[in-house]
């Protein structure tokens, strides 16, 4: 027990929970966004994949760090874009669509790299983001090292959440937005466009989840290799669910699995971990994110649009 | 038409408007006008395409022919922004306002450019809050609309036309969901509105209420233009004539000539489920030839009974008897062999499924059965056979068996739905709520086609929470209260007034079984 509290309270502890949450951060906020607006996207998973590609492999060709950062938001809207149209005009299923985008995304950007690198077996690494550490603030004892001794994309991943709440609580557009995923027909009886409003979110959001997923290349394992985004989308559908549709409760989410996720490899240090088989530990954020979901999401009120194509004239 | 307003504005021009839904032509050359300062009512049946001319109106739907003038300028067709910018506000029948935004939300979805930023709630909320006490609309801007009353939503609606400066405001049967003490503030609303300039479109098919509330009264039928009268040189009876084409009748009435009980409750008691009561020891006696109407202030148990006869609840205790014996095992299977025919209380949710075409809700109950599958093979086309039987004999109007039924109106669903049940020749017939939402015409089908029922032979338990549709067609009425049943009492015996004091629960205290 004392070696939990240790953990607890030790400042790399901290800041390793917020390293672990920031890529959570912007995909959960991303798929917030879509989900608000009325589509489920479970394409997150394979934008994620092509996210972390897209910025690794620009600064790799010799780009800017935020030349990166934007190519992958790029690559993100494009499939943002695919999904977008085949749900919203279209109205296919959210599920099949989502799925069959998560696949498409991952098996081209898995193509994309050996493409580029037919012959490497250890992939290269890059000259990532660095720790900047924001004077006075990171002096603070614990905190300060947790919170303001990141890197660039996690001071961002944190205004994210404030400019997203700012957005959906207090702008037309974020009115219309949350509007279009209860019930489109009030957004469509004010003349305004449904389809737009459902498409421009998703291909927002998706450039979002992209960005995480360059997080996790950028600035935190600083190298591309298969199998790193690992379910970290699927989390992330859990956390907006957990947020109960709400930026601010989702950043929470975030942050908690962070800390599940943080502990359970310091615990598997202590002498705890020589007895447990480590596959225990792995499973445990998994597990307690599943119980936070029961007790959390129970009184959560689903967009009540969502998953529900909207077509114009039909009684 | 109208010669004494021509001196007065016209605002709305509609000039030969058609509209096709497939087969269907909903709207067929439809003309008219409406002036400044007037309640015009558009009189029709259901189906009769008064919806669908105003979703045209409003830019939701675009006509295949004719035009729309709005203060003298053409509205171009199929956009909604045209018509809301030109001052045309739509309380449509499903409200278009979203759960889990506060009233003041939702009034100013729509008022802002996307892309500016933010909004001032603080002079919205107060002009929202003047709107409201000018014409009457009492609500309050920071509830959430998911916890408002139908009466409530109601008046958002209107207020989010006010608030965008609506000059014509079309109502899609808005009293269809309101209570009567609603309805006469909703026509307080609409005086002080027309007091002020403002022209009303009032669609209803509620001959009193259209009588109340208009000046002129322009009636559809079949899509097509009927008549167009001035409110105060008409009456009742002329409106429904026009609305339906031919002189209303009243069911003829004759006396019925009772037979043997096929179903018979004897103190059965059902569970309570939340607030819905069950059956308290209940005795019910459905003889061949007469119909049993149940009186009752809905909620008192209705659902529980209704769910007995149908084959979806089991008794805790007491006997049931169909054709004088008891049923080995009871379930909607059951029931159905038996001969019981179902008319549901909703035919939305239990009585039919939206996406599926005529035939196959036409054949919902039978589908296992021959002619209409064979050793587990459908046999689609005696099915569709059955439909078009259906189609035909209980003037379906659609526009063909293999419609989506989501396509059709109340009124052409219901008769589905009874020519489902009748065609047959049920034994036992039970008819939850089989009128409601209705129009004459159909009204006085459904009526028609129970009482030939009962002239063959059936036993008949009509279900209502209009007292006067009991009244009227009952032999026998029962009173239900809190899950118990009243004695039954012989056609004529008991007034209205007596009958509410048993709805009320009077007469129940002491001994409920001696009448």
């Amino acid at each position: 027990m004392m070696e939990i509290l240790d953990i607890l309270l030790s400042a790399s502890f901290w800041a390793a929970v917020i390293r672990i949450a920031s890529p959570l951060i912007f995909a959960t906020m991303g798929e917030l966004i879509c989900e608000r607006a009325g589509v489920l996207n479970l394409g997150i998973e394979g934008i994620m994949v092509a996210g972390a590609f897209a910025g690794w492999m620009t600064v790799y060709s010799g780009g800017g760090l935020w030349t990166g950062v934007i190519v992958a938001m790029m690559a993100g809207m494009l499939f943002g874009l695919v999904h977008a149209t085949l749900t919203v005009p279209f109205g296919l299923s959210q599920h099949v669509v989502g799925l069959g985008v998560t696949l498409l995304a991952t098996s081209a950007t898995y193509f994309a790299y050996r493409l580029a690198l037919p012959r490497v077996n250890t992939p290269p690494r890059i000259e990532a983001f660095q720790p900047l550490p924001i004077p006075y603030l990171s002096d603070i004892p614990i905190i300060g090292h947790a919170l303001f001794s990141q890197t660039p994309l996690t001071y961002l991943a944190f205004v994210l959440v404030a400019v997203v709440s700012v957005v959906l609580y207090r702008t037309p557009l974020g009115l219309a937005l949350r509007a279009a995923g209860e019930n489109p027909s009030a957004v469509a009886a004010q003349g305004l466009s449904v389809t737009g409003i459902r498409m421009g979110a998703v291909i927002v959001g998706s450039g979002l989840m992209a960005v995480g997923g360059a997080f996790l290349t950028m600035s935190a394992f600083n190298s591309f290799f298969f199998e790193m985004v690992n379910g970290r989308g699927w989390i992330c559908i859990a956390l907006v669910v957990f947020g109960a549709w709400m930026p601010g409760k989702a950043l929470l989410g975030a942050v908690l699995f962070g800390v599940f996720d943080a502990l359970q490899i310091r615990l598997q240090q202590t002498t705890l971990g020589a007895d447990v088989p480590y596959q225990v530990f792995l499973m445990m954020p998994f597990l307690l994110s599943i119980l936070a979901l029961v007790v959390m999401s129970r009184r959560a009120s689903v967009p009540a649009a969502l998953m529900v194509p909207f077509n114009k004239g039909e009684r | 038409m109208a010669d004494q307003l021509g001196a007065q504005e016209v605002v709305l021009r509609l000039d030969g408007i058609t509209k096709r839904f497939g087969a269907l032509t909903a709207n067929d050359a439809v003309s008219f006008s409406l002036h400044r300062g007037e309640v015009v009512a558009l009189l029709g049946e259901n189906g009769a395409g008064k919806t669908t001319l105003m979703n045209i109106l409003f830019g939701h739907y675009t006509a295949d022919e004719g035009t729309v003038e709005l203060f003298g300028q053409p509205l171009p067709p199929g956009n909604p922004r045209a018509a809301l910018a030109a001052g045309v506000g739509m309380v449509h029948q499903h409200f278009t306002l979203a759960d889990n935004l506060s009233v003041l939300e939702n009034i100013l979805l729509g008022t802002r450019p996307l892309w500016s930023f933010g909004f001032d709630r603080a002079s919205a909320r107060a002009r929202i809050v003047q709107l409201a006490r000018d014409f009457g609309l009492s609500v309050v801007p920071e509830h959430r609309v998911g916890n408002l009353s139908v009466g409530e939503r109601q008046r958002v609606e209107i207020l989010k036309a006010l608030y965008r400066d609506a000059r014509i405001l079309i109502l899609d049967e808005p009293t269809a969901v309101l209570t009567p003490q609603e309805t006469d503030a909703l026509f307080v609303t609409l005086r002080k509105m027309v007091a002020k300039g403002l022209s009303v479109v009032f669609i209803s098919h509620k001959l009193h209420e259209v009588m109340a509330i208009s000046s002129r009264v322009v009636v559809l039928r079949h899509g097509k233009l009927a008549g167009e009268v001035a409110t105060g040189q008409t009456d009742r009876h002329k409106l429904a004539e026009l609305m339906v084409g031919s002189e209303v009748k009243s069911p003829e009435l004759r006396a019925s000539t009772p037979g043997p009980a096929l179903l018979t409750l004897s103190q059965i008691s059902t569970p309570d489920h939340g607030n819905a009561p069950g059956l308290k020891a209940a005795n019910l006696a459905l003889h061949a030839g007469q119909i049993t109407g149940l009186a009752g202030v809905s909620g008192n148990g209705q659902a529980a009974l209704a769910d007995l006869i149908a084959g979806l609840e089991r008794p805790v205790s007491g006997d049931m008897a169909l054709h004088g014996e008891a049923p080995a095992h009871w379930s909607p299977r059951a029931a159905m062999d038996a001969g019981i025919a179902r008319i549901p209380e909703d035919r939305h949710k239990t009585g039919t499924i939206a996406d599926f075409t005529l035939t196959e809700n036409a054949i919902l109950e039978s589908y296992s059965q021959a002619p209409f599958s064979r050793r587990g093979w459908m046999n689609w086309r005696a099915a569709r056979d059955f439909a078009e039987q259906v189609i035909t004999r209980y003037d379906v109007r659609c526009p063909g068996p293999d419609t989506r039924i989501r396509l059709l109106s109340g009124g052409n669903m219901q008769k589905l739905i009874l020519g489902r049940a009748m065609e047959p020749g049920p034994k036992v017939i039970l008819a939850n709520q089989p009128v409601r939402g209705l129009d004459i015409g159909a009204i006085s089908f459904v009526h028609g086609q129970l009482l030939a029922a009962r002239d063959r032979g059936a036993a008949i338990l009509l279900m209502s929470e209009d007292l006067d549709e009991v009244m009227a067609l009952s032999d026998v009425i029962q009173v239900i209260y809190e899950g118990r049943l009243s004695p039954p009492f012989s056609r004529g015996s008991m007034t209205a007034a007596q009958l509410g004091q048993w709805m009320a629960g009077g007469g129940f205290d002491g001994d409920a079984h001696a009448a």
